[in-house]
């Protein structure tokens, strides 16, 4: 065991892929046998469909370096593409509408993406306000998208995978983890590849980048159209495993700024910083506020509890940010290094000055 | 990674811990309450959840409950948004005894439709919610409560005839509706239109995109229009904006009629002397100078135990609002305590009583709120159970009664309700009831 770590090139890998793999298991062996349909339908699958939304922004702002405000909305597209790929053709099934639901996403953010050509920074975060105002204003306009429902609100089908219906709490939640692990693992992989590395070299200089010979259009429309099929898909999760009703008011700026602000909490450019913040942003404030009830519930009223929960979730990010400003992943490497360290000392100290 | 793993596995830890810690008691019905006393429509929220909380304690205080049955709530905030609403429905739905959801809210209330319909407990929508939900054979566990959309429109066209001295004077008159651009908003489009055609009156209907506080364009273009009266149906913000830009405008305030959702004190106070002579809709009396009301503030504020921060919003419409829903949701009980024994009932049984709440004016004035509302009665296959309304008009400092109550025409409403629950039914594969049968409680 210790020579395979010590054998290994690079150092970190070997655990890492230990702990994924335990989590993996937990994630399917152990999480749906012993949750209850609370933490499952009220906790994990938001969590899970936030983590993945959050994912695909951080390849856009994290990775490739382009601030966009713009999430919600491609959200929105992947919900309501999911919901008429399904009304319109129903043969279809519904891995291929959540497929396509992230293809529309993705032509619809790359449209979104063209302003990024010419600006960067704070102008272009502000031209992606646009898509946010957009599409929240089409579907509310256009009565096509939500069936002509009247009051716009779409039900979301029963998720039925190759003749199984999913309709409990665990299988909603198995439904949404294996959404997400596999996207997960093909946005890890697309990281490790040259187009990865092209964000990342745009993001850290974009001159820089276009001398060594990266293709500056491909590489910024290419990260808005994969960050915005991993939104949508998240999309189509938010709609049909978590809220299971979906209307365009609930895809507003604010949820925007909550992606933003998991993968800023979480760490830029990490995917496990994605997952981190989503937890912080998603778990953490409902075991605040369930604590808060718990203690002082009989006390002050629950508009009080609410207004003094927010003050205690700024000030835990205020502090995070102050003590680590690469976000929550770097607290938890620097505080698994150090442990790390303290274990492998005595083994280490004969081998490695 | 490994550490991250504890963490999320001591925040599991601890939301099942949190979960597991429920109170068993004998003899009490619970009350989850999906309140919303900080974010934009606080107003709303603390007016109403206020009073419902305000009646439940007159009953525990006064009576003992209902029949002994205790009355209890626990409160969870929602900001009015969906998926605070949802967590906090999957927090408390285990809950032993629950009688009944009431959100207050459109967008909650979709959301929990099929869940509710699952475990088989009442969703009451007074006022608002899901116009179809009104057809109790496909929904039977959704109770829009004294006035769906429909019928508020059936009701505000009708009081405008009764204005202008018949419904054969709308011929020729011509309508605006200025809407808020959401759902909410937006639901009650087709059903002006049918009775523009039935009526013969022309109609134009202007959106104010979310959240309406820029509203200069659209009363330009009803200026134009020169309409005879403008329904303004409008929500939050909206509203005073909607009556200071009448004013600048020129047009007269009397003949813009708010609706359901126009008609507080919250809408009117913000938008000062353009106000005055305001007209709008409402299902419940503002005041509290009705019996129940007094009860309320002589024993519930009495004993410390009122609701309302501001002493002053006692007997507002919001209030007033939580007030009835309170009456209409223990009398309820009653009825299904009568039918299934003086106990702790299930959600079914009280869905049971909520089919049979039947309340002539007799007995609402036995309940002490003889003017606060006119009557009920909910049926099997009628959730709406035929609520009257009335007109009130804002003189400045309250609200003045300006008519009688007066009843939508809900006969021409229900086919268009039924064939809208038709098409709802057949999309879900919902086995539609023929009969009041009890089998539901199987």
């Amino acid at each position: 065991m210790t020579t395979l770590a010590r054998s290994a090139v690079s150092r970190g890998i070997t655990p890492g892929r230990v702990g994924l793999v335990a989590m993996l298991i937990a994630a399917y062996g152990l999480v749906p046998f012993v949750g209850s349909d609370y933490v499952l339908d009220a906790l994990l699958t938001p969590f899970l469909a936030l983590a993945l939304a959050a994912l695909g922004l951080n390849l856009l702002t994290g990775y490739a370096g382009l601030v966009s405000l713009g999430s919600s909305a491609f959200l929105a597209v992947g919900a309501y593409a999911a919901f008429n790929c399904n009304v319109r053709l129903q043969e279809l099934p519904l891995l291929a509408s959540i497929v396509a639901a992230g293809l529309v996403a993705a032509a619809v953010g790359i449209v979104f993406g063209l302003p990024s050509l010419r600006l960067r920074g704070f102008y272009l975060a502000v031209s992606t306000l646009a898509a946010q105002f957009f599409v929240q204003w089409a579907l509310t306009k256009f009565g096509w998208f939500s069936n002509n429902n009247p009051s716009g609100v779409i039900d979301a089908p029963a998720l039925t995978l190759s003749g199984l219906t999913f309709s409990s709490a665990v299988g909603r939640y198995v439904v949404s983890l294996t959404v997400v692990v596999v996207a997960t693992l093909l946005a890890a992989r697309l990281l490790r590849s040259q187009v990865g590395r092209n964000f990342i070299a745009l993001r850290d200089h974009e001159i820089a980048a276009k001398v060594i010979g990266v293709p500056l259009l491909r590489t910024k429309l290419l990260a808005f159209g994969v960050s915005s099929f991993l939104i949508g898909i998240a999309g189509v999760l938010w709609a049909f495993a978590y809220l299971r009703t979906v209307e365009p008011a609930g895809f507003n700026l604010d949820r925007s700024f909550e992606i933003l602000f998991i993968i800023i909490i979480g760490g830029p450019a990490s995917i496990r910083g994605a997952f981190l913040g989503a937890a912080f942003m998603v778990v953490l404030p409902l075991l605040l506020s369930r604590l808060g009830a718990a203690l002082l519930g009989d006390v002050f009223d629950s508009g009080v509890l609410e207004m003094s929960q927010r003050i205690v979730i700024g000030a835990l990010i205020a502090g995070i940010l102050i003590a680590e400003p690469r976000g929550l992943i770097s607290l938890v490497d620097r505080l698994a290094d150090r442990i790390r360290h303290r274990l492998s000392r005595p083994l280490r100290n004969p081998t490695q000055p | 990674m490994l550490i991250s793993k504890s963490l999320r596995t001591a925040a599991l830890a601890a939301a099942i811990a949190f979960g597991a810690a429920l109170p068993v008691h004998a003899d009490e019905q619970f009350f989850p309450l999906q309140s919303y006393r900080v974010g934009p429509y606080a107003a709303g929220g603390t007016g109403f959840f206020g009073g419902f909380i305000d009646y439940l304690n007159l009953i525990n205080i006064r009576d003992g409950g209902v029949n002994g049955v205790k009355l209890t709530w626990e409160e969870g905030e929602t900001q009015y948004e969906v998926e605070r609403g949802l967590e906090v429905y999957e927090r408390l739905k285990n809950h032993p005894g629950v009688a009944a959801w009431n959100p207050l809210s459109v967008g909650i209330a979709y959301a929990m439709i099929d869940r509710i319909t699952k475990d088989k407990v009442p969703l009451i929508t007074i006022n608002h919610g899901r116009t179809d939900s009104t057809d109790g054979r496909v929904f039977p566990y959704v109770f829009p409560l004294l006035l769906n959309p429909y019928s508020e429109t059936s009701g505000i066209v009708n009081y405008i005839a009764s204005r202008e001295g018949g419904a054969d004077k709308l011929k020729g008159k011509k309508i605006v509706v200025l809407y808020h651009g959401s759902p909410y908003g937006k639901e009650t489009i087709p059903i002006y239109k049918l009775l523009a055609d039935k009526y013969g009156f022309s109609l134009e209907q202007i959106e104010v995109p979310h959240p309406g506080n820029e509203q200069q364009s659209q009363w330009l273009s009803i200026r134009r229009a020169k309409p005879d009266y403008v329904v303004l149906r409008g929500w939050g913000v909206m509203n005073p904006v909607a009556l200071k830009t009448a004013q600048k405008v020129g047009f007269p305030i009397d003949h813009i009629i708010g609706n359901v959702w126009s008609n507080s004190e919250e809408d009117v106070i913000p938008a000062g002397e353009a106000a005055k002579g305001y007209v709008a809709i409402t299902t419940q009396a503002s005041g509290a100078e009705f019996p129940v009301l007094q009860e309320i503030i002589k024993t519930v504020y009495g004993a410390g135990k009122g609701n309302l921060d501001d002493k002053k919003r006692i007997g507002s419409v919001y209030h007033n609002l939580g007030i009835v829903n309170g009456i209409l949701n223990v009398e309820a009980i009653r009825i299904a305590q009568q039918k299934f024994g003086k106990r702790t009932l299930t959600g079914d049984e009280v869905r049971w009583g909520f089919e049979h709440l039947q309340l002539d004016p007799t007995r609402v004035q036995a309940l002490g709120a003889k003017g606060l509302f006119h009557s009920i009665n909910v049926t099997w296959d009628n959730h709406e159970g035929d609520g009257r309304v009335t007109f009130q008009q804002w003189d400045g400092t309250k609200w003045k009664a300006v008519s009688d109550w007066i009843a939508p025409d809900w006969a021409f409403l229900r086919p268009i309700i039924e064939k809208s629950a038709a098409a709802y039914a057949a999309e879900h594969n919902i086995k539609v009831r023929t009969s009041d049968d009890t089998a539901l409680s199987q």
